[in-house]
């Protein structure tokens, strides 16, 4: 049994259920016991009602929050990644990695659902990296993140990029603990994105447009998909980019430096907070120590 | 299909506060799910009726109340409904506003015995 959390795992897996064995009907509700789904009191005096109010992620929000302070706690920022598949992802990663890792240290996490393609690819490229498989899961989710974090050392001071599953719709509710979600789509893709997959829009700090260097090839209208995009979400930071020809790579390097700096900026916030609790204890707490005693 | 991990959740947590609580069977839950948020309910559905088996929310049904979608829209400075993520502000046709409500995953309560 895992020591952190008391889950049956030695690995991050995530658990897929066979729905074969569901016998796939639909309970029909009786005439009488039909109340539009609102909530009711019951005559029945053998029943009752448990009032529970809980948000039905909260288990993840529990997992994403340590993973958050432990990020807080060695400067990491930590940026994950969630695209279509295809969307340009690993290539993008192992080029911005490269890129950055004289200035500090970075770290991969990869989920794919098989192969250890995308990880592989990424260490050849001379970056450490770890690959996740979710099986027949379709997200990442925070506690198969921090089982990953046994196995990868963190890049402390550094950047942590977490590769989501290539999916636009079910990351978008999975708190990783990352401090923001970056979406990725490429120009080879339609302009509606945006609008077909609003919650994943919402949900992203910043977008990067991919593959730019194709524009002249492809039927796409850039401003037509940053108005889509900012009709989702006003506050979407967006940058456009390609991996394959390095255009506009520079601005993207920023914003990842900027996130690092800040990152830094609130550990050392934190550090600084310990440290004036640690000495207020010192002096309130009894701290001075006669000399006779000694 | 991320449904079932949301069906997976919502049977730990109402078995086990069933449990801690001594009941041996939980007959009805109440969700609270936002209209706008990123969960298809036929899948959900389908995904608790394939994990509750062999739990003591096994003949446990499933009652889904929908909450509004509501934004504070910035520049009207007032509380309006949003039907999408991508609507304009009903009153002004803007776009800078921000989701008060209608996102909600939440369990509220459940009958047991």
């Amino acid at each position: 049994m895992c020591a952190n959390c008391g889950c049956g795992e030695t690995e991050a897996v995530i658990h897929s259920h066979d729905p074969d064995h569901d016998q796939g009907h639909r309970h029909e509700h009786p005439a009488d016991h039909h109340h539009d789904g609102l909530p009711h009191s019951h005559t029945h005096d053998e029943k009752r009602r448990v009032s529970l109010e809980q948000d039905i992620l909260a288990k993840n929000a529990g997992f994403a929050a340590s993973n958050r302070h432990l990020f807080l706690e060695l400067g990491v920022f930590v940026l994950n990644l969630v695209s279509s598949p295809g969307s340009g992802k690993t290539s993008l990663l192992i080029r911005t990695a490269q890129l950055l890792r004289d200035e500090f240290p970075v770290a991969v996490i990869s989920g794919d659902q098989q192969t250890a393609n995308d990880a592989e690819r990424i260490k050849a490229a001379g970056v450490p990296a770890l690959q996740i498989n979710t099986g027949k899961g379709c997200h990442l989710d925070a506690h198969g993140i921090g089982h990953a974090l046994e196995r990868l050392p963190l890049p402390k001071g550094g950047v942590l990029f977490i590769e989501n599953v290539g999916n636009l719709v079910c990351p978008a509710d999975f708190d990783l603990g990352e401090a923001a979600k970056v979406v990725i789509l490429s120009v080879t893709e339609g302009e509606d994105k945006p609008l077909k997959y609003p919650n994943m829009f919402a949900a992203a700090k910043l977008m990067l447009l991919n593959k730019t260097d194709l524009l002249p090839h492809v039927d796409f209208d850039v401003a037509q998909c940053l108005d889509n995009a900012r009709r989702v979400n006003h506050q979407l930071d967006i940058l456009q980019l390609s991996a394959r020809s390095g255009e506009g790579l520079e601005a993207w390097l920023d914003w990842v430096r900027q996130g690092r700096h800040a990152a830094l900026a609130a550990q050392i916030d934190q550090l600084e907070t310990e440290l004036a609790a640690a000495r207020a204890h010192l002096i309130h707490g009894g701290g001075t120590i006669r000399r006779s005693v000694i | 299909m991320h449904e079932f991990s949301l069906g997976e959740s919502i049977i730990e947590t109402i078995t086990s506060q069933a449990r801690q609580q001594g009941f041996h069977h939980i007959r009805r839950v109440w969700l609270e799910i936002g209209a706008l948020a990123n969960v298809e309910l036929e899948a959900l559905r389908f995904a608790f009726e394939a994990v509750r088996e062999n739990t003591v929310a096994a003949q446990a049904e499933l009652e889904i109340i929908t909450l509004p979608g509501r934004a504070w829209c910035l520049d009207c400075a007032q509380s309006v409904e949003i039907n999408q993520l991508f609507d304009p502000c009903p009153r002004c046709g803007g776009y800078q506003w921000r989701l008060t409500g209608g996102n909600e995953l939440r369990i509220k309560e459940m009958e047991v015995d």
